[in-house]
């Protein structure tokens, strides 16, 4: 079996989802996977990663604070030692800040956000999105070790299983950039990549004060929901970028997405056209937005979104 | 300060996406170009750094001999000079290549920042800016939204999942760019006319073979219809029950 080296992140030692899914891409695919940890908390998630379904577990110990160069050089090192063909992390912001540099330090080409990860073949196989999702290209590597990140909700998460043996590793010294600190969102308020639901809004609201009618409703989903927004809001300044949903924003594919007001562009479409289930609330019937969606309502937000706020609580109260 | 901004030429983010006879390339004949978003953003801040701290920015790219429009355009804006490292391949040129071949040029160049857009928004892979800085063993800051420089230092912000994460880092630094950390500014007609007068080189690149092997290419299905519920506020119970029957969402 080819191996491969996994960078697995955890907060405090709770290991992240968009991981254990990095972790289910690379036993599907039929790699033996070395899970490397790192970071404060990290004996935690060492121990609970080695029954995760990883062959072998790497914690790298005595780094005093985060620095992805440090952790690149740490991966690339462990992947060269040990002969690895490919390596894989998730898609998140610190994978792919980390990924890129692993890949340079191996000397090979890398493939971000892949959607599949095949190695039936014998080699490895993946598939991701180009021009924000409008063209899907299905690629090989022709480098030294096969490396990519794994997009957030495209791959089941590793079922777990097994006793995998925790080794640990000295960090190198490696070390030109360090992250002192985070300041985290206010309310714990998901990510519009993470949430199951996203709520989004655009100009059709008319004003910022508005926007409220659709935090409304995505606080009606109890926790699981996020709001999103259009670029054309964005830009106007109502709403910070890390909401906007676009071509030039974050590509999302949550379970459930309602577009509030949203015309639907093309940038925008490319943002959330792979989302499982997708509602339109629209004034204007011919909104391109309805093209895309499975269920549309064709009104004024000002009247269908306290309906729907209200039934959606409803919902919430009686699960 | 020696600055160099790296940019792309790219498809404009509303064309189609149509794939050639071949499969395994885009069909570019309808396209039409502009520097990709949040390149324009990596010029902005070089300028602002330059207006700030003094000396000089050059515009580099990977890309046709055509780029001198983008580039041109982003020397308008306040830059110094362009360099196009002229690759007739350049559609089909990967992360790792690219990065080489920039790492190259810059190291010929010399410079103490270098700015690049935190994606391009064609192959979407984010991967240049870091790659560039590892081969040349400098500090990267990836997907900045703020930055402050401090002689040979530097703080700089990044949003991640959890919030906002505060890194320092070490000059020379490579830094990829976020919306947020700028607003680009338009060139105006002066700056127009200077650019013309600006010296625009063109090199050949030192570019290894791309590893990325494309096997092939396809659009996404489209969606099936959708159907339209009802109108107001009176469909919203017709809405639910769909979305608990139909779709088995809630």
């Amino acid at each position: 079996m080819s191996k491969a080296i996994l960078f697995i992140e955890h907060s405090g030692g709770e290991l992240r989802r968009a991981s254990l899914e990095c972790l289910g891409a690379a036993i599907s695919a039929g790699l033996d996977v070395t899970a490397v940890v790192m970071g404060p908390g990290a004996d935690a998630a060492a121990a609970e990663l080695s029954s995760s379904g990883a062959g072998a577990v790497c914690h790298i110990t005595g780094a005093d604070s985060w620095s992805p160069d440090q952790a690149a050089a740490d991966l690339a090192g462990l992947a060269k030692e040990s002969g690895a063909s490919a390596f894989l992390a998730a898609a998140t912001a610190t994978g792919k800040d980390v990924a890129p540099r692993v890949a340079a330090h191996l000397d090979s080409t890398l493939f971000s956000d892949i959607t599949s990860l095949d190695g039936s073949s014998g080699s490895l196989q993946t598939r991701r999105p180009w021009l924000a999702g409008k063209v899907i290209a299905t690629c090989e590597s022709a480098s030294a070790v096969f490396c990519a990140t794994t997009r957030p909700n495209a791959f089941a998460p590793s079922e777990g299983g097994g006793s995998a043996e925790v080794t640990e590793r000295a960090a190198s010294a490696d070390c030109k950039v360090s992250v002192t600190g985070t300041s985290v969102k206010e309310g714990g308020k998901l990510d519009v990549q993470e949430a199951s639901v996203v709520v989004a809004g655009g100009r059709g609201l008319q004003e910022p004060e508005h926007f409220s009618l659709v935090e409304g409703l995505a606080d009606a989903f109890g926790g699981a929901a996020a709001v999103g927004a259009s670029r054309a809001i964005v830009d106007a300044g109502w709403r910070p970028h890390s909401e906007q949903v676009g071509q030039t924003g974050k590509v999302v594919s949550p379970n459930l997405y309602i577009a509030v007001g949203i015309s639907g562009a093309i940038q925008h479409l490319a943002g959330m056209r792979t989302s499982k289930t997708i509602v339109a609330i629209n004034k204007d019937a011919d909104a391109p937005i309805f093209k895309v969606a499975d269920y549309g309502i064709v009104g004024d937000a000002f009247e269908v979104l306290p309906a729907l706020t209200e039934a959606i609580a409803k919902v919430q109260a009686e699960a | 300060m020696k600055i160099i901004a790296c940019i792309k030429r790219v498809p404009a983010t509303d064309a189609q996406a149509k794939i050639d006879a071949s499969a395994t390339s885009l069909d570019t004949s309808s396209f039409q170009y502009m520097t990709s978003f949040y390149d324009e953003i990596a010029v902005e801040e070089a300028v602002k750094t330059k207006e700030s701290q003094g000396g000089e920015v050059t515009i580099l790219t990977l890309g046709p001999s055509e780029a001198s429009k983008e580039v041109r355009e982003c020397i308008a804006k306040g830059a110094d000079a362009g360099v196009i490292l002229t690759d007739d391949d350049w559609q089909a040129r990967d992360c790792r290549s690219t990065a080489k071949a920039l790492a190259a040029k810059i190291e010929e160049l010399g410079a103490d920042l270098v700015f690049c857009g935190k994606v391009a928004t064609d192959r979407d892979n984010s991967a240049v800016g870091p790659m560039l800085a590892t081969y040349l063993g400098w500090s990267c800051v990836t997907d900045a939204c703020e930055l402050e420089l401090d002689g040979t230092s530097g703080t700089a912000k990044r949003a991640t999942e959890a919030g906002l994460e505060s890194v320092s880092f070490s000059l020379p630094a490579v830094i990829t760019c976020d919306k947020g950390l700028n607003e680009p500014r338009y060139a105006g007609l002066k700056g127009i006319m200077a650019a013309k007068k600006k010296p625009l080189d063109e090199a050949a690149p030192q570019v290894e073979e791309s590893h990325a092997k494309v096997v092939s290419l396809e659009t996404p299905a489209p969606r099936p219809e959708g159907k339209i519920i009802g109108e107001g506020a009176a469909a919203v119970d017709d809405l639910i029950q769909a979305l608990r029957n139909e779709a088995k969402v809630l």
